[in-house]
């Protein structure tokens, strides 16, 4: 009997992931097959690349992915000062109002930058901001989420090396730098790792922000190169969404472990 | 000596607040002004070239509970949290506990299940475009084989919301599994023994001595999954554009719509402090009760 069910539990858990897969899968099959062969489900038809020569010749994908590329590393490096400077203050500085201000900061948890769209939008367009790659990434620099990781982090570090780096004549910025953020390491992987799946596929803001080939993200870019009234066939769409997903969804696949591990460390404090 | 911990006291404090300037100018741009400006506006009517905006009080409010479109998107949304949540969370942890136990393939198992999570949800509804299409779809040509009629799932009221749930739900369970998967490796070894000893099922083990235990896990995930039911609208881009007929329209699409199509930000500045409200709500039960109730290390 236990046999039995353990047999019917790793069935399902396999038809489950097959399931799961299958969009995907089936998107990878179609992106390199003609429209007609990809919904006649016709399995023996030959490979062909077609698909991406024509997407990669209907958009400007490298500038999109070199978008991309400076908006992830934009905000992540924006994040790290801004987080690490305010987790410091947070974990190991008293000064008076820190708790107060300590929940305001646990507030924007919950204050999202998505909901807040036309008025964060204002805001960039008066900074003038519009249109740029940096007034796509400000709103999510500051982030809340990031303050409370790092402030996590560091208060777990021991006060004797703290202690040990003043007397070796460290000052404060010495001893965040030296000490505090060489510790923090794992945190700071997990962060990046969370913070740059998380933009590499952002596309609300983005779109609202971005206006030109010029800044617009491979999201944004994809989502327009897909619209019907572009009258693009759903294989050449396929070849494109494969080609975009590729660099996030291969370093995945590479270091699954390491992903898996960033968003438990994030997410469970 | 006194004024000596007087001065490192002073220090501290302005040695905080510097550290926490950068961090203070940006969530106040972005976050705290916004909030507030958003409330401001809510209360101002649309300024148009004739007549500019004026203070109308709770005018912009009245519309919005006026208005059946309104009525129809909360309503949908409230259908969206109250599907996706509940069955994202149970597929998760059904996911969670098959993928922790001891099955061939597991690691398959856990990549398939974990991989839609770092798609974007623009290329989730593209790869999901090739199940709902009318006629070509997956799900037309599985259904033809048992001489099903043609459904066209995005194009008409009554399936347009599923077909976008499902695109959620697809999206999340992989998600949320890994906290239930890392919950599950805390659970003591000692504790099944225990239970094996006493003859007790697996059934009965899982459910009077792993669900408890994954309670504050699923609290978690639960608030989660809130946040995402309001946030996830970007497959709405691409699927349906909230239609037909508003059939699939969610409460964050609504609110770029009136700002950014028709330009209505008085509206939509409304609509977002009601959002905010109930953001609050969620944040202030989960801060208050649920951290107290459930806090164990």
């Amino acid at each position: 009997m236990s046999a039995l069910s353990r047999h019917i539990e790793t069935l399902g858990a396999l038809l489950l992931a097959v399931i799961w897969i299958s969009p995907l899968v089936f998107a990878f099959w179609a992106a390199f097959h003609t429209t007609s062969d990809a919904v006649n489900f016709n399995v023996a038809a030959p490979w062909t690349l077609d698909n991406f020569r024509t997407a990669w010749a209907g958009a400007p994908w490298l500038r999109y992915f070199v978008n991309t590329f400076f908006l992830v590393t934009v905000i992540l490096i924006g994040q790290f000062v801004i987080t690490t400077l305010a987790g410091f203050a947070f974990a190991k500085v008293q000064f008076p109002g820190r708790d107060f201000v300590f929940i305001l900061v646990l507030m924007q948890l919950f204050i999202l930058p998505e909901v807040l769209i036309v008025e964060n939008y204002a805001m960039v367009s008066r900074l003038g901001l519009f249109d740029t790659i940096l007034g796509v990434g400000m709103p999510y620099m500051a982030s809340a989420f990031g303050i409370f990781l790092m402030r996590q982090a560091f208060k777990g570090v021991p006060i004797e090396l703290h202690e040990a780096a003043r007397v070796e004549g460290c000052g404060w910025f010495g001893i965040l730098w030296r000490v505090y953020v060489p510790l923090a390491r794992p945190t700071y992987l997990a962060y990046a790792l969370v913070s740059v799946s998380t933009h590499w596929n952002n596309f609300l803001w983005p779109l609202i922000v971005t206006n030109s080939p010029d800044t617009r993200p491979l999201t944004v870019g994809l989502s327009i190169f897909g619209a019907p009234e572009n009258g693009v066939d759903i294989s050449v769409i396929s070849a494109a969404t494969m080609m975009s997903v590729a660099p996030l969804l291969i370093a995945f696949l590479v270091f699954q472990r390491q992903f898996v591990q960033a968003f438990l460390r994030a997410g469970i404090k | 000596m006194a004024d000596h911990v007087n001065i490192e006291r002073r220090r501290q404090a302005i040695y905080g607040w510097i550290l926490l300037s950068p961090a203070a100018i940006l969530l106040t741009a972005f976050a705290f002004y916004p909030s507030l400006a958003t409330l401001w506006s809510s209360f101002f009517s649309r300024g148009t070239r004739r007549r500019p905006s004026e203070f109308i009080g709770g005018e912009n409010y009245a519309d919005l509970f006026s208005d059946p479109t309104f009525w129809k998107v909360v309503t949908n949304n409230l259908i969206y949290a109250g599907v996706t949540i509940p069955v994202s969370i149970a597929i998760a942890l059904g996911m969670a506990l098959w993928a922790n136990s001891k099955i061939p393939a597991r690691g398959f198992v856990r990549t398939a299940y974990f991989t839609p999570t770092v798609l974007p949800m623009i290329a989730a509804a593209n790869l999901w475009l090739f199940f709902y299409t009318p006629g070509l779809g997956v799900l037309d040509q599985i259904g033809s084989l048992f001489g099903l009629p043609s459904v066209n799932w995005l194009g008409q009221p009554e399936t347009a919301l599923w077909a976008v749930i499902i695109v959620t739900i697809w999206k999340e369970a992989g998600f949320f599994m890994i906290f239930y998967l890392a919950a599950l490796q805390t659970i003591p070894e000692d504790l099944k023994e225990a239970a094996d000893i006493e003859g007790a099922s697996r059934w009965t083990y899982t459910r009077r001595i792993v669900l408890p235990l994954l309670m504050p896990t699923t609290l978690f995930i639960m608030v989660n999954a809130l946040i995402n039911s309001v946030k996830l609208i970007d497959h709405l881009f691409i699927l349906t554009k909230g239609g037909p007929n508003d059939a699939s329209k969610l409460i964050l699409y609504y609110i770029w719509e009136m700002a950014f199509a028709f330009f209505d930000a008085p509206h939509a500045a409304a609509m977002t402090i009601l959002v905010l409200a109930v953001l609050g709500i969620v944040a202030g039960i989960k801060f208050s009760y649920l951290d107290k109730r459930t806090h164990y290390q």
